[in-house]
């Protein structure tokens, strides 16, 4: 064991290295566009320079003389792809604004593609494309002339009389908060390949939703869902932005039915940033009333988010804030604001990295008003249930804070901000609470078990870097008590049983509760418990013998699992069939906040910075993480897991952040010079403390997700360190050195 | 990227030779049809981004024998121009007599690129604005003369303060023009019209009304070397970068600082602010308001203060005027205070 292979501790799995580990620091693993097809034309995508209007004219005389040109799409000859539906998180596509134009909705929209024998070829003829537009002037974010507002219509708890409580409250708070424009920028582009063989398709792109792309992309193309194959093995990256089906993915596969002929789309980075989705700016404003021993009694929360003219998307993770506390009354509002920009999406913890950021922000404030310990006020405030009387399935949050705490050496701060010093260099030790709600999904898998003692595991499942594979294959071997590498799993492919979207860090939970009853099956059909006790730990010619008793060879096992969470009844006020649906391209996805209980994974994280009293550099030299989230698969996937999260935490709070230029609502640092995320150098320091936590409520596996908890809450650990480095209250993300030269 | 010729040069007389085909002779030489490529490490990126569109491009890196060397001299350093920027960072006899250099290059870029730069092409490197970048936006005087600039009223935060035009404000984005600019460089040249010498001083175009034009080289005009004359400053000198993250990061404000102390009285001071300014920036004002005195927090602040009385902020980079002049103030300190081996 070392670091990054932590010894499990109770309820952990072994840490076992990456099934694929080899496959990817050999550089063997293939990624979509590294599948072979024969005799492949190039694509290169053309993006709209204006935000709104129309386009009047398009010129291709130039364009169509490069040599090796095959195509140029336009909306004059792609009016045969079908307009899909928008809904939020249903597995559809990203966007209303589908269409190549004439009508331009926002900047970056895609509006051309040529395609030709080779990618120089393709671009060179982008280049010579000529586009006029007719522009109108668009709105590009918050206060802009010419947005409008509307109601986000998502649940927004309220409990007791928060105004009176608040007005009666002898400490009160009452602050505003905002969060920039992010792109996730996955280091994989969003490519596709098509490649057309009679009548069937098959679609190789990275992707979170093998299902959704499968019948999406059929949809798209108004032909049957069995008609296209999708083919996903590995993806370089996603954190929700290939999750939902993309306008390209059509395209590319019409262009490659027209010309006969495969066709691979590899767009640029700058392209990536309007042609997928992204996390779009919020404000919050916040209001606590809290007794002299830091009692809330009561919370209240508004949020504002950014997103489209056409789809009504938001996070609202005011369902979140509201609710991590024992806060005595509470009340929440979420307004969206439609500007002339694509349609925001899912990326990594969409609704409780602006609002729990906005919450942890605000206690910080709170205790320095009260003269108290941060986390004391947090223990203070913690409590068994949240404000409308839902209790929690497990709750360990304090036992976080006291591990972090420990580990960091909280004791020996100094509360007076600016108190600590090393030289020029000002020390700040901030820290705040990770949630992430817990989800599960309807899923299915089927599993092969042979006599020779190996077994196949076949899943719809998404390798996005997040290890199911491993923590698959480990249930498998655990259920059926043969080694891991005598498991084999296949996943990233339609042909598979579908499981839901890799999204809301189900992933895990879903794939592992499913492919755990297909081992039993097959363990019950090789004569149940006995079996598996004399497996478990006996030599293979135990599981010949049973095998032979049966008379077969191999035993296979489809199995489908539905969690209490999505079944139609009254409760869940649902009423189609979870598997019909995933089979169709939705998931049903439930938990979190919707259950009968209250299901989240928790944890603690403690921030050092050091900022530099006379030009304002802001270091992150430590920084300390304590979580727990049910049962841990495996220690070393879920470190790994905890690690980037935070590091992408940091780069939430000092980093990352989408300039958008106003008086043409375009963004302007649209690549990865520009678009800051930190280096090796920003980040010194880091622990990960996996806290055992048992809870046998949420599903029969007992995990709870973690892929999107660590970067939960780090933003604002580091403004409440910045804080107690300078005195100075960051209340605008991202913190950046210009805002410290104050003093 | 378009389509364009390419041709490798076997010495300095053929790379220029084949400018003797660019039909107009009083075009610059970044806007020249005809281009050299040493490490590429600007030049390849801005034709894939459609902003330089070359239709001749000559490879260099064979002159690297012949022009890459590192010489010490009894009245100097002669840096050859196709030594790499590593090569130069990691050499330890400029590391102990020029360290403003070694700093300067060390603190730029990513190893990968500063093992293919060639010094040469470095101080050429061009403007990091991102709407000179993309060429999406139509507004560019220094990209397409007369368009106008789109960053006067845009996202501007990363732009100059210093050296400005209401034609342009791009920030030059390197830091070793910065040191050869405080230790009073020269540049060897070779060209079409011969060899000559120039300080390093007067490489770099201010924009005024021709942004588009950003050094006075000629087409053709090759960087052969860059002396820097042994000076009593030389060793107590230092480059501080002030960015947003650690490493791989333009500058917001960097200084060049050399120091000649008279026990602590500054007998000759020399600097040069990058991150700020249109151009490389020589601070003649605040070098003129050290002399004599001895340096403190108080000197190095009034000094500061001079060398960005003229400053003209916009809407998101007026914190760089603030910042360039703690920057600078912390370099002086910093240098005044530095252990120098005699």
């Amino acid at each position: 064991m070392n670091r990054a292979a932590p010894e499990p501790q109770a309820n952990m799995g072994q840490p076992e290295p990456r099934l694929e580990a080899r496959l990817k620091v050999t550089g063997e693993a293939r990624y979509a566009s590294d599948m072979p097809v024969h005799n492949p034309a190039f694509a290169f995508l053309v993006t709209s320079p204006i935000a709104k209007g129309a386009i009047t004219g398009i010129d291709d005389k130039d364009a169509r003389t490069v040599p090796g040109v095959l195509g140029i799409f336009t909306h004059e000859n792609t009016a045969e792809l079908k307009k899909l539906s928008w809904s939020q998180g249903g597995g559809g596509p990203t966007t209303s604004i589908q269409d190549l134009g004439p009508k331009i909705q926002h900047d970056g929209q895609i509006v051309a593609m040529t395609v030709a024998d080779t990618f120089e070829a393709a671009r060179e003829a982008a280049y010579k494309l000529k586009i006029s537009y007719q522009e109108e002037i668009p709105s590009a974010t918050f206060d802009s002339p010419g947005v409008t507002q509307t109601d986000a219509k998502k649940p927004t708890p309220k409990a007791g009389n928060a105004e009176a409580a608040f007005n009666d409250a002898p400490v009160k708070l009452e602050v505003a908060y905002s969060t920039p424009t992010q792109h996730h920028n996955p280091i994989e582009l969003f490519t596709t390949t098509a490649s057309w063989d009679g009548d069937q398709l098959t679609v190789y792109e990275p992707s979170q939703f093998m299902y959704g792309l499968k019948n999406k992309t059929a949809a798209r193309l108004g032909i049957k869902p069995d008609k296209v194959h999708a083919v996903s093995p590995f993806v370089g990256g996603a954190f929700g932005s290939k999750s939902q089906q993309t306008p390209r993915t059509g395209l590319v596969a019409l262009a490659a039915r027209t010309l006969n002929r495969p066709v691979k789309l590899v767009p640029t980075r700058d392209q990536g940033f309007t042609i997928a989705t992204y996390r779009a700016e919020t404000r919050h404003a916040i209001k606590i009333g809290a007794a002299e021993n830091g009692k809330i009694a009561s919370f209240q929360h508004d949020g504002w988010e950014v997103t489209s003219r056409p789809d009504n998307y938001s996070v609202a993770g005011v369902e979140d804030s509201a609710r991590m506390y024992g806060f005595g009354a509470v009340k929440t509002a979420v307004t969206t604001v439609h500007a002339d920009r694509n349609t925001p999406g899912f990326m990594r913890s969409p609704p409780v990295v602006p609002y729990i950021y906005a919450l942890e922000s605000a206690l910080d404030e709170l205790a320095v008003k009260l003269k108290m310990d941060p986390i004391e006020l947090r223990r203070v405030n913690d409590s068994n249930k949240d404000a409308t009387g839902k209790e929690w399935s497990s709750r360990s949050l304090m036992k976080c804070y006291d591990q972090a705490a420990e580990a960091f050496g909280w004791s020996r701060r100094s509360a007076e901000p600016g108190s600590m010093r090393d030289g020029n260099w000002l020390i700040g030790w901030g820290c705040a609470s990770a949630f992430y709600p817990t989800h599960i999904g309807a899923a299915t898998a089927r599993v092969k078990f042979n006599a020779d003692g190996h077994a196949r595991v076949e899943v719809a499942a998404h390798e996005i870097g997040t290890g199911v594979m491993t923590v698959v294959g480990q249930t498998a071997a655990e259920r059926l008590g043969i080694p891991l590498d005598r498991v084999e799993v296949v996943v990233g492919d339609s042909n598979y049983p579908p499981v839901p979207v890799a999204g809301g860090s189900n992933q895990t939970a879903s794939c592992c509760s499913v492919v755990m009853k297909a081992c039993d099956a097959i363990m019950a059909k090789l004569g149940g418990a006995n079996i598996k006790e004399t497996v478990g730990s006996g030599p293979v010619k135990d599981v010949a013998a049973s095998f032979s008793k049966l008379g077969v060879s191999t035993v296979e096992e489809y199995a489908e699992f539905v969690p209490d969470v999505v079944k139609p009844n009254a409760v869940t006020s649902l009423v189609d069939d979870p598997i019909k649906k995933l089979y169709e391209g939705s998931p049903s996805l439930g938990g979190g906040s919707h259950g009968e209980k209250l299901m989240y994974a928790m944890g603690a994280e403690f921030i050092e910075v050091r900022v530099h009293a006379l030009t304002g550099e802001i270091r992150v030299p430590r920084i300390v993480g304590a979580f727990a989230a049910g049962r841990i698969m495996n220690t070393r996937t879920a470190r790994s897991q905890y690690m980037g999260a935070m590091i992408w935490g940091v780069s939430s709070a000092l980093h990352e952040a989408t300039d958008i230029d106003k008086r043409n609502a375009r963004y302007v640092n649209d690549n990865l010079a520009d678009y800051m995320i930190p280096v090796n150098a920003d980040i010194q320091q880091l622990e990960v403390i996996l806290v055992p936590e048992q809870d046998n409520f949420i599903n029969p596996v007992g995990v709870k997700g973690i892929g999107e908890l660590g970067n939960v809450g780090t933003a604002a650990a580091v403004t409440n360190a910045v804080y107690h480095a300078t005195g100075v209250r960051i209340r605008e993300l991202p913190v950046r050195l210009e805002k410290l030269l104050t003093t | 990227m378009r389509p364009f010729e390419f041709e490798r040069a076997s010495d300095n007389q053929s790379a220029i030779a084949t400018f003797n085909d660019l039909r107009s002779a009083d075009i610059d030489a970044v806007n020249a049809q005809i281009q050299y490529l040493a490490g590429g490490t600007t030049l390849i990126d801005l034709m894939k981004l459609d902003v330089m569109k070359p239709t001749k491009v000559i490879d260099i890196n064979a002159l690297q024998q012949a022009n890459g060397n590192i010489e010490f001299k009894n009245n100097g350093l002669r840096l050859g121009a196709m030594a790499r920027m590593s090569q130069v960072a990691d050499h330890a006899d400029i590391q102990q007599n020029y360290p403003v250099i070694a700093q300067a290059l060390r603190l730029a870029a990513s190893a990968q690129i500063r093992n293919m730069a060639a010094i040469g092409g470095n101080v050429l490197q061009r403007t990091r604005c991102t709407y000179f970048r993309d060429t999406s936006y139509a507004n560019c005087n220094k990209r397409a003369p007369g368009s106008g600039c789109a960053a006067l009223e845009g996202v501007n935060r990363s732009h100059a303060v210093l050296g400005v035009s209401d034609q342009c404000i791009a920030t030059y984005p390197g830091d070793f023009a910065q040191a050869l600019m405080a230790l009073d460089a020269q540049v060897e040249l070779d060209g079409p019209r011969g060899k000559r010498t120039i300080p390093f001083a007067s490489l770099h175009k201010k924009p005024d009304q021709t942004p588009n034009i950003e050094t006075s080289l000629t087409p053709g005009e090759l960087i052969t070397a860059f002396n820097v004359a042994a000076a009593p400053y030389a060793k107590r000198s230092l480059f501080l970068k002030v960015r947003d993250r650690e490493s791989y990061e333009f500058a917001l404000a960097s200084a060049a600082v050399a120091l000649d102390l008279d026990n602590s009285n500054v007998r000759q001071a020399r600097i040069a602010l990058g991150g700020v300014a249109t151009v490389p920036w020589r601070a003649k004002e605040a070098e003129a308001a050290l002399a004599g005195n001895k340096i403190d927090d108080v000197t190095a602040k009034r000094a500061a203060d001079a060398a960005f009385a003229d400053a003209k902020p916009r809407e998101h980079n007026a914190f760089k005027i603030e910042l360039g002049k703690r920057t600078l103030t912390r370099a002086l300190l910093q240098a005044a205070a530095m252990e120098v081996p005699t």
